[in-house]
């Protein structure tokens, strides 16, 4: 219930903003256009912790203020490394352990090794997960785990 | 107070085509697959974000802000899911990276 | 500034478009098309300012959409016999 609370929650928020009208006709049309879509995520059995992740939503911001912090960080050292030209690059791929317990937390930790410039998720097998990285120094840099750390912390 | 949005503005607009041309360079420059990428991703995330945090200085109405910052969301969610795609499908098809062992360049003619 | 920007943009897409034409495996192609699909959402979003049509950034959200949607649904064949094919033809022309 409450997953589908966030789902109808969310609708409303993007069809009030991309429509921008408030006339009767409009809004009638949009409750009716977020009823369907409403049934048809139950028809396909998708509305739940994996889709609507509310249970991670307080915790969540102060994860994406750190990801940025590194996000800046990892395209300085790319951008650096571009006009550094092929030389100064030591492509790698190796695997790294991943300790999250959940689906849903193993998913944020890949995306987030795939989001900063730099580290590629490749493959994700049980709890290992592939990553092919453009110097060698960023996979020390996850090896020594603080994003998982944070990520096993996001999800208990 | 005008002007000093207004220079933050540029300034955003100017770091984020920086870093989108940066990207691109990379990936004409980068030697395989697996390295464009990375050059890739750099345009992706704090490119494309400078620039539209550079719109959303100059616009006047809140609807506006609130859409850059929806599209702002979507590529920031969207390009990894696209990325991790990608290379999965390259690496179970037996495309192998071109490592560090080799001297990167030796690939190029 | 603005009008800067764009031009860079189209500078960006230009260079992704000879990736794309050169790219010596398939997989370069579609990286190529990606990177030119998320910049025209900002050239378009760009456009709209300089143009000052702020309608503009729906037709930019619509394309981050479809965008998303081509990629995924080439890679949906990526198992298919000619995807493999492709690959292995690319590594034994290698010198």
């Amino acid at each position: 219930m409450r997953h589908t609370i966030n789902l109808f929650l969310m609708l409303v928020i993007f069809w009030l903003l991309n429509s921008g009208h408030n006339s009767a006709l409009m809004l009638s049309l949009g409750a009716a256009s977020i009823a369907l879509v409403l049934y048809i995520a139950h028809r396909m059995d998708v509305v739940d912790h994996e889709s609507q992740p509310v249970h991670l939503s307080l915790k969540l911001p102060g994860y994406f203020v750190w990801l940025l912090k590194n996000l800046v960080h990892a395209n300085i050292a790319v951008v650096k490394h571009i006009w550094l030209g092929n030389g100064s690059i030591s492509p790698t791929l190796t695997t790294v352990k991943a300790s999250q317990k959940t689906n849903v937390g193993k998913v944020i930790y890949a995306n987030s090794i795939t989001i900063t410039p730099g580290t590629v998720t490749v493959d994700l097998v049980d709890d290992r997960i592939i990553v092919h990285a453009l110097l060698r120094k960023n996979i020390q840099a996850l090896k020594t785990g603080e994003m998982d750390r944070r990520v096993s912390r996001l999800e208990n | 107070m005008e002007i000093v949005i207004e220079i933050t503005s540029a300034l955003c607009l100017l770091i984020g085509s920086f870093l989108c041309v940066s990207g691109g360079v990379g990936i004409l420059r980068f030697p395989d697959f697996y390295t464009r990428i990375h050059a890739v991703g750099v345009t992706d995330t704090l490119g494309a974000s400078m620039i539209l945090v550079g719109l959303m200085l100059q616009s006047q109405e809140s609807l506006v802000v609130a859409k850059l910052l929806l599209i702002l969301l979507m590529t920031l969610f969207i390009n990894p899911t696209a990325t991790h795609a990608l290379a999965k499908a390259a690496f179970h098809n037996g495309l192998m990276p071109l490592l560090s062992k080799r001297s990167a360049t030796d690939k190029e003619p | 500034m603005l009008i800067a920007a764009t031009l860079a943009i189209l500078v960006v897409m230009i260079l992704a478009i000879i990736r794309g034409v050169i790219g010596p495996t398939l997989y370069d192609r579609i990286l190529a098309v990606n990177m030119f699909g998320t910049k025209t959402v900002l050239l378009i979003s760009l456009l709209g300012f300089v143009m000052e049509r702020p309608q503009f950034l729906d037709i930019a959200i619509v394309y981050a959409l479809i965008n998303f949607i081509s990629v995924i649904g080439v890679l949906r064949y990526s198992d298919s016999f000619a995807f493999k094919q492709s690959t292995h033809e690319k590594e034994s022309e290698e010198p």
